[in-house]
């Protein structure tokens, strides 16, 4: 019986690591195309969130309809983004648009507590709300939607990359950028590109995460852990996110069962100081070799 | 046009106010200062401390982001432990204000160095992300040590003594406040005229080429971190004192994204960029509140003011990095040479 308590505790660890792995992802493409590292990823998952609470709950459109407006809208914004806040950083030192994404994380908070206020809200149900068992452990029906909303999505994106030209286009660009030039990759584009689609997928893992744990404007703490689930994978590891994401949510679960709530976070960061002692470039990061 | 200023001995070179007009300026400012509580009114005396607070742990951000070029994001939990240790001397043993500055500033160090030891391996982007990890464990030892800490609820500290004088007004308070921050500058300003000054702003501009130099890595990485965070909590000590009250939420990550908002606002690696920064971010909310009260919204000003505080903190930070990437300290610099070279134009 304990056994069955242990696997239902990993399996809800399991379907948060889920979101992690997919906003993970939304982080990846943005790092590997345009070396940003964008602390603002909770913020732009917070934004498809409250995008889609007001569609679906604002104006009122029915489901089917509110998701791809929300993603469409994100998608826009991420361009926007882009465009006129990243763009213009091109070719500063890294920290610089890090720095950016800083203030943009702040504008973004400050945006959503304008408009909605920072209260929290709920967001239109959706989802199946019946159990699911495997065996004899129960999982909660948010958690285990959620989690398959992410698997199909990360798949998506995975065969998006592999056969699409512009996916090939996208690797080529992250993997040596005048190169990508010389062959006639539009660059620019490909930058506009990647910040649409991780905007895109952080919109989907915001509508499922706010339909878990309802929309406020402190969802972007959703993305500290992002965070360490990056930097535990690599910061430029498709791979990485992936484990990593789920690895950092069965940890949360666990020590969310086992501690209390209020440790997760304690959990998930003290696991970030031990990997950056022992593996600064995450498990699957790419090396960076320095010369002078 | 000034004309005339050449350098007899390197040591006129090297000074810290280097021309007569520089001079009587610092002094001017010197005596504005002190006369300052004389005239201002109780609200710009709160002002005037709060600013000042903010300036010192601004020019310890500095030290370590804008000289030594690394990215930290917990100057807040530094601030924290120093608001707390000050706090906790304060309210236990009722020792004097002034050691417990300074224990708040110790205790503030040696997190700093215990932050600062990945910074050997890791730099940067990574280096910041662990500090925001210092921030969440501070903020769960603020909140998770009841005995010591006050728990969720904080604590609150009684008036500060100095000479047996009770300092409960900003106006007082002024006299302990202003003349540390101002030691505090000078202390920074003088760090960047020596070798360990030096060595920070080698590590900044290439680390690699700086240890090929002989300038031991973690050594100064540490140091910095060490200084920094030193400020950061007599600052945060400041903070205990003035407001009276600490509690776990008086520190979040916002705070520290503020302080590196003001060091980049002002102007990274200057110390006039961390005054300026710090005395811009601090006021630009108070003017917010008046643009904020004079438009029509009636009752719900005060609702809009926080959200509109965190967009124009952001908003700062994206266009001064994109626009104006040193900062108020260069346009300050600009404006200053466009009067020395007055008849002629750059």
């Amino acid at each position: 019986m304990d056994g069955w308590l242990l696997f239902e505790i990993v399996l809800a660890g399991v379907g948060t690591g889920g979101l992690y792995a997919l906003t993970g992802l939304a982080f990846v493409l943005i790092y590997k195309a345009t070396r940003v590292v964008n602390i603002a990823i909770g913020e732009m998952l917070m934004i498809g969130a409250y995008v889609f609470f007001a569609f679906a709950a604002g104006m009122g459109l029915p489901i089917w309809l509110a998701i791809p407006a929300a993603l469409a809208v994100s998608a826009a914004f991420g361009a926007l983004v882009e465009r006129t806040v990243i763009r213009p950083m091109l070719g500063e030192s890294p920290i610089s648009s890090f720095m950016v994404t800083v203030g943009l994380g702040s504008v973004l908070v400050g945006l959503v507590e304008l408009v909605w206020t920072a209260d929290q809200q709920r967001l239109p149900e959706f989802l199946p709300t019946k159990h699911i068992a495997i065996g004899e452990a129960l999982v909660s029906p948010k958690i285990f939607h959620g989690f398959w909303i992410a698997v199909l999505l990360i798949v998506t994106v995975l065969l998006i990359f592999r056969f699409w030209r512009g996916g090939v286009a996208l690797r080529a660009t992250a993997s040596d950028q005048a190169a990508a030039y010389s062959v006639g990759i539009d660059v620019p584009r490909v930058f506009s590109l990647s910040w649409m689609a991780a905007a895109a997928i952080a919109g989907v893992a915001g509508i499922v995460v706010g339909s878990i744990g309802g929309i406020s404007s402190a969802m972007g703490v959703f993305g500290l852990s992002v965070l360490v689930v990056v930097i535990f994978g690599g910061l430029d590891s498709v791979l990485g996110a992936l484990v990593g994401g789920i690895f950092v949510g069965i940890v949360e679960s666990l020590t969310g069962f086992y501690a209390g709530t209020e440790y997760k976070l304690l959990a998930t960061f003290i696991l970030l100081v031990l990997i950056l002692m022992v593996r600064p470039y995450g498990l699957f990061g790419t090396h960076e070799i320095e010369r002078l | 046009m000034r004309i005339g200023s050449a350098k007899q001995s390197y040591a006129a070179d090297a000074a810290l106010f280097d021309s007569r007009p520089q001079q009587a300026w610092a002094l001017l400012g010197l005596l504005a200062l002190a006369a300052f509580p004389f005239f201002a009114g109780e609200y710009w005396l709160y002002l005037a401390c709060l600013v000042s607070i903010n300036v010192a742990s601004a020019m310890g951000l500095n030290i370590l982001t804008g000289y030594t070029g690394l990215v930290s994001l917990g100057q807040a939990a530094f601030m924290g432990l120093g608001a707390y240790t000050a706090a906790i001397l304060q309210l236990r043993y009722g020792t004097p204000l002034l050691l417990n500055l300074f224990c708040g500033g110790l205790v503030a160090t040696a997190a700093g160095v215990l932050v600062g030891l990945p910074s050997l391996r890791v730099k940067g982007l990574y280096l910041a992300i662990a500090t925001i990890a210092a921030g969440v464990l501070a903020h769960f030892l603020f909140s998770h040590l009841p005995a010591l800490t006050g728990g969720p609820s904080g604590l609150s500290v009684p008036p500060a003594r100095l000479f047996g004088i009770e300092l409960d007004t900003s106006a007082r308070l002024y006299w302990v406040i202003v003349p540390i921050t101002l030691l505090l500058l000078l202390g920074a300003a003088n760090l960047f005229r020596t070798r360990i000054g030096r060595a920070f702003i080698a590590i900044r501009d290439r680390d690699i080429s700086a240890e090929v130099l002989g300038i031991p890595l973690l050594r100064y990485k540490l140091l910095s971190f060490a200084i920094s965070s030193f400020y950061a909590g007599i600052a945060g000590g400041l903070f205990a004192y003035f407001f009276r009250a600490v509690t776990p939420e008086s520190f979040p990550l916002l705070m520290s994204i503020f302080f590196l908002a003001a060091v980049i606002v002002g102007g990274m690696g200057t110390v006039l960029g961390s005054v300026l920064g710090a005395v811009f971010m601090t006021l630009v909310p108070e003017l917010l509140k008046l643009v904020v009260s004079a438009l029509p919204l009636g009752g719900n000003a005060t609702l809009v003011l926080s959200p509109v505080r965190t967009i124009v903190f952001g908003a700062l930070i994206i266009v001064f990095l994109i626009f104006e990437p040193l900062g108020l300290a260069e346009m300050w610099r600009r404006t200053r040479r466009a009067f020395h070279l007055w008849p002629f134009r750059t």
